[in-house]
């Protein structure tokens, strides 16, 4: 199974690189764009068929290494057929 | 020091650390210590009297600043040896890495201002519950330099009160006067904090490279004033 964790600043921490994106992005004429936070995609191949299982391995990687609960937030999103679920196309 | 032995002093090196040999130089110029060299991946610290944390890069600062670091072998030693009481000085990347290690509170975030910084800055010493700020006055301004991109500490506000209520901000950016305000604060780190301890005051870390600031020659003295201090407690709790 393919899992996608996805991790974000959580709200209200100050993001230095969003903002600098943000205004890069309003340089370029983008200025509908109202905020910009960035964050990080994991990409984890998980070895089983197990969509519950592969989760929650995902899950304690996430708390122990991918994100630092003091100022992110995580989320798993399970990637079944080339499209991640609960992700639109 | 007449009588006593010499201080012993492990300095970790992480594949990534550049701040290592300054160090060690500095524990043996100022603490004419005995220093050991201790590998990430090893496990004896040989029974030091004081664990240093170098700055640099740790495992290329990958995923986050001390992320990886903390999982090193020897940080296992580390931890046994700061859960003893035993003294523990996290410099710059040192710092960040106490930090993910959750043996000092709070985080690192990107520089406000998103450049790396190196520049001297100037430090209030805040809190004398250290081992290296005890001979300290509370309220020197030292001049030390600082180089990192990730130095922006912040920790969630309850976290912070509790901090704050322990006494547990060690040094703080502050302007050359000594007071507090724009242009103190290098990287917009939360009420300017720039060193902190834990609860019991035996682990420090801090942004700023007092190993860099032992020498007249090399800018400054005043990071020696640490290490001095960490001699005279030293000094202080064999004679009790």
């Amino acid at each position: 199974m393919t899992v996608l964790v996805k991790v974000m600043l959580k709200p209200g921490v100050l993001d230095p690189q969003g903002k600098a994106i943000a205004d890069a992005l309003h340089r370029l004429g983008y200025g509908s764009v109202a905020d910009v936070r960035a964050g990080k995609l994991f990409r984890i191949e998980v070895d089983t068929d197990d969509a519950k299982q592969a989760k929650e391995v995902s899950s304690q990687m996430a708390e122990k290494l991918l994100a630092n609960p003091v100022i992110e937030d995580y989320e798993l999103l399970l990637e079944t057929e080339g499209a991640p679920a609960g992700v639109a196309p | 020091m007449s009588g006593a032995r010499a201080p012993r002093v492990a300095v970790v090196v992480f594949p990534g650390s550049n701040c290592d040999e300054d160090a060690a130089l500095a524990a043996r110029n100022v603490l004419a210590a005995d220093v050991k060299m201790v590998r990430h991946d090893e496990r004896a610290l040989g029974d030091p009297d004081l664990v240093i944390l170098p700055g640099g890069f740790a495992y290329g600062d990958y995923l986050r600043s001390g992320a990886m670091a903390r999982f090193s072998p020897v940080m296992e030693s580390v931890t046994t040896f700061a859960g003893q009481g035993g003294a523990v000085l996290g410099i710059c990347n040192g710092f960040q890495i106490l930090c993910e290690a959750g043996l000092l509170p709070g985080a690192m975030l990107r520089n406000a201002g998103l450049r790396f910084v190196c520049r001297d800055v100037f430090l209030r010493v805040e809190s004398k519950r250290t081992p290296f700020t005890l001979a300290i006055n509370k309220g020197d301004v030292l001049r030390m330099p600082i180089a990192h991109g990730d130095g922006n500490w912040t920790a969630e506000r309850r976290v912070y009160e509790e901090l704050i209520s322990k006494d547990q901000v060690v040094f703080r950016y502050v302007k050359p006067d000594g007071s507090r305000g724009e242009g103190g604060n290098p990287n917009g780190s939360l009420d300017d904090v720039a060193g902190i301890c834990n609860v019991k005051g035996n682990i420090v870390g801090l942004m700023p490279h007092p190993e860099r600031a032992c020498e007249e020659l090399l800018g400054g003295t005043d990071g020696a004033r640490l290490f001095k201090s960490f001699a005279t407690t030293r000094m202080a709790m064999q004679g009790a």
